[in-house]
């Protein structure tokens, strides 16, 4: 079967290139293994909140040369940066996802528990504040769900209190969410969303109205909206204050939604997404990667003038690491790695982990080599990539949406 | 050489999940029935309890559709699906009842009453029956039978078809199934129609029984076992004398195809890359450029594909989907992927029927607000279930395609042969 492009990969960065080219009229399909990373989400994405240590928020992207030289975002440069970054929140919004955020200046998004860290970008009902002034409130109730255990009211409280808002806590139930609890291991954050809709919004808003006090806003876990920004929109109107969400233990009803939303934005752009599949292998001639074999697909490969490798990293199963090596399983492209097992890791956790810099080495324009040799048709993108520490840096998808993008602008452009 | 990670996966590799829980957020069960612990906590982590006490078996695995949706979903590659169906088997207190027994047992009832079909259909549609049906077997009073055929495909066939197989130099095995063979032997016949016309005889396999999805799905698992050891001996016979087998049912297709190995553990490996669906093997031939297909200009239909649970998993709903698109007179709609809710027998049972059509609910709303002319779809039961529960007509991409075909100019255009 053939295609103009071939994305390996159906998470963020995945789905980003995939929508560029379907819309710029190509023949595209998506091969994903599994659901994606993108359920663990945030609600929030880093662009590059620290360096040195040290967190950024006026103007991140000037920092990018002084980024160590391999680094993803000296590759592409600071100006083609601003460019293809300031299309992200037009394909959300295209998506249906509402955001809120600037490329001049990072805000600060309220982890699950407590912290404040440097976000480019936040979903419109999560909590995200300016840096340098103070808290908009002097009073929030945080509101969990009551019996639900993936949501830590005490470290929020703790994290709001020392930046000087009075804090109340509370859980509520609605008669909607008891059939929920037969099964203990259930009352979770994408369960409970399938709950929340019609009339039980307007439950939950009943009951939030009655212990929110005369706080000015609402804390919440991130329990509604799983399929649409309905429920949630509803449940604003009927609760007394501004009510904010924080994210949950995964899987994540952001993350969820953000998925399906940019893989039904695919599909409307022509798109063929082929869930549960896994790439095995392709076939090369010269310097070009001609077609590749899949597990479902068996003996009948997908041909592609263009493929995009957007397996992500250890967690992701992009690269694989066994007691003796680690390799990239699809088509064994060459990796940064370093030196026997040792040297793979600090003995402090808390240290700047070596393996969490390996990946796939590419020229300036995204390819990858294989035993030496570049392949042309063939971009890497996303947490695959060698030469940075998303962990560290805050910058993971801010690196795997300006690759997605920088490889779809030089496959249709 | 098997790593130290290897050596240490069980059979349907639980070991690998990591409890992200995002096969529970994809489980169409889940959603409607809270009284299913969900397939992260009835799979890989009810697995490691049972593991140490058959005592912790919980009954409520019973929900399982068996979609395998989880499994498609799961990002570490866990035979979720293929766990609980296991533990099912392995635990499952009660044996199969009466009802059980009877609706897995497809061939002996669909001889029975394909011997009686008018009377059958007729009394299997009065009120009063399906109100003993619902009383006295738990086979929910709301289901729809399928209507059973008076005349087998198989009589059919041999009456009317296997002389002119033999002149084809081409030739492929036809699992049938027992929907053909009972309820619809027009698909069959579509079917033979098509693939004659582009130079490819059809034969029948030496004996065929029923695929043995209900009877797994009903724990009859020693009867399914019986019934799969002569499909594969057939098989095998087939494959041995040059033949590819083609099945026009997805279900029907993947139980042979995984099933087989990793729920009823038998040995498939030999003849499984063998086994295929029509439109993947016609597809095959028209991409690979052996076949020509022309298409009748005076065929016109707007036309939904659904994708069934069981075809979403074999990764072939592309290869229906691009043959309807080559056809100049289908407009085809897209759909959201999603469970009609049938899975089988599992629809039949009055237990199961409300979580049933509420699993299908949203696909039976998209299909009415669609303004379609039929929909088309590669398995039995999702037709039942879809033509009951919105009234519109559901056909398989065979039958579609074979009603589209200028079957004269396509047999010219592949005169020359494959």
């Amino acid at each position: 079967m053939k295609f103009d492009t071939i994305i390996i990969g159906g998470g963020l960065s995945g789905l980003i290139s995939a929508i560029e080219c379907a819309r710029a009229g190509r023949k595209t399909a998506i091969v994903s293994a599994g659901q994606s990373a993108l359920h663990f989400w945030s609600g929030s994405f880093e662009l590059l909140g620290n360096v040195d240590g040290k967190a950024v928020i006026d103007n991140p992207l000037d920092l990018v040369p002084s980024l160590p030289a391999p680094h993803p975002y000296r590759k592409i440069g600071a100006e083609r940066l601003r460019k293809l970054l300031s299309r992200v929140p037009e394909i959300l919004k295209e998506a249906g996802l509402k955001s809120y955020g600037t490329l001049d200046r990072n805000h600060l998004r309220l982890t699950p528990l407590g912290f404040m860290k440097p976000a480019w970008l936040t979903l419109g009902d999560y909590v995200a504040v300016d840096a340098d002034k103070p808290l908009p409130w002097k009073k929030v109730a945080i509101v969990n769900i009551y019996s639900y255990l993936d949501f830590y009211p005490r470290f929020l409280a703790h994290g709001l209190e020392n930046r000087g808002v009075k804090c109340s806590m509370a859980a509520v139930n609605i008669p909607e969410l008891n059939v929920l609890r037969k099964s203990t291991t259930e009352m979770r954050a994408t369960n409970m969303s399938r709950f929340f809709t019609d009339e039980a919004v307007d439950h939950l808003a009943a009951e939030v109205n009655k212990v929110a006090g005369d706080a000015d806003a609402v804390i919440m876990p991130a329990v509604l909206g799983i399929y649409s920004d309905a429920p949630v929109e509803r449940f604003r109107k009927a609760v007394k204050m501004p009510v904010w969400f924080v994210p949950t233990t995964p899987a994540s009803v952001p993350g969820v939604r953000c998925q399906l939303s940019l893989r039904d934005l695919f599909i409307r752009l022509g798109g063929e997404f082929l869930p549960g599949d896994t790439v095995k292998g392709g076939e090369f001639e010269g310097n070009r990667l001609k077609r590749i074999f899949t597990v479902n697909l068996g003996d009948m490969p997908l041909e592609a003038d263009d493929f995009i490798i957007s397996t992500g990293s250890f967690f992701g199963h992009g690269l694989i690491a066994d007691i003796e090596r680690i390799y990239e399983p699809v088509f064994g492209l060459d990796l940064n790695v370093k030196g026997g097992r040792t040297e793979w890791y600090e003995k402090d956790f808390y240290a700047s982990q070596p393996y969490m810099t390996y990946g796939v080495i590419t020229d300036d324009k995204f390819h990858p080599y294989k035993n030496g040799e570049e392949i042309e048709n063939l971009y890497a993108t996303g947490a695959l990539l060698a030469g940075f520490n998303a962990l560290k840096e805050g910058s993971g998808a801010g690196i795997t949406l300006a690759t997605a993008l920088h490889a779809a602008s030089c496959i249709t452009e | 050489m098997m790593t130290l990670q290897q050596q240490n996966i069980s059979d349907n590799n639980f070991e690998s999940c990591i409890k992200c829980t995002i096969c529970t957020v994809y489980c169409p069960v889940t959603a409607v029935n809270p009284d299913y612990p969900g397939p992260k906590q009835a799979g890989p982590d009810g697995e490691r309890y049972r593991l140490k006490k058959p005592l912790y078996y919980d009954e409520a695995l019973k929900y399982c559709l068996n979609c395998k949706r989880c499994e498609v979903a799961c990002p570490n590659d866990v035979r979720i699906g293929d766990i609980i169906q296991s533990a099912r088997i392995k635990y499952g207190r009660h044996r199969p009842s009466l009802r059980d027994s009877m609706l897995a047992d497809t061939d002996t009832v669909g001889t029975m009453a394909s011997a009686f079909a008018p009377i059958v259909n007729f009394t299997l549609g009065l009120k009063p029956v399906k109100l003993l049906m619902d009383t006295f077997l738990g086979i929910d009073d709301h289901r729809t039978f399928p209507k059973y055929s008076s005349l087998k495909f198989e009589s059919w066939y041999k009456k009317n078809a296997a002389e002119e197989q033999e002149k084809f130099d081409r030739k492929v095995a036809y699992f049938h199934g027992c929907y053909v063979n009972y309820n619809y032997p027009q698909l069959g016949m579509d079917f033979i129609k098509v693939f004659n016309a582009i130079g490819i005889g059809v034969m029948l396999l030496d004996k065929e029984k029923c695929c043995g999805v209900a009877k797994i799905a009903n724990r009859c698992v020693k009867d399914a076992t019986r019934d799969a050891e002569i499909n594969l001996k057939s098989i095998r016979e087939a494959v041995g004398n040059g033949m590819d087998v083609m099945l026009t049912s997805s279900t029907c297709c993947f139980t042979i195809r995984d099933e087989y190995s990793h729920v009823l553990k038998l040995e498939n490996s030999d003849v499984r890359d063998h086994i295929s669906l029509a439109t993947r093997e016609l597809f095959r031939l028209v991409d690979e450029g052996k076949v020509k297909l022309v298409f009748r200009k005076d065929f016109h239909k707007r036309v939904a594909y659904h994708v069934p649970c069981h075809m979403e998993k074999l990764g072939w709903g592309i290869y229906s989907s691009s043959l309807m698109k080559m056809i100049p007179g289908l407009d085809l709609v897209r759909l959201d992927p999603h469970c009609c809710g049938i899975a089988g027998t599992y629809g039949f049972k009055k237990e199961y029927y409300n979580y049933s059509q509420a699993i299908g609910e949203p696909l039976f709303r998209q299909l009415l607000e669609s303004n379609l002319d039929s929909v088309a779809t590669d398995c039995e039961t999702c037709k039942w279930q879809i033509e009951m529960s919105t009234g519109l007509t559901v056909e398989n991409p065979i039958s579609l395609i074979a009603q589209a075909l200028d079957i004269e100019a396509t047999r010219a255009a592949n005169k020359a042969g494959i």
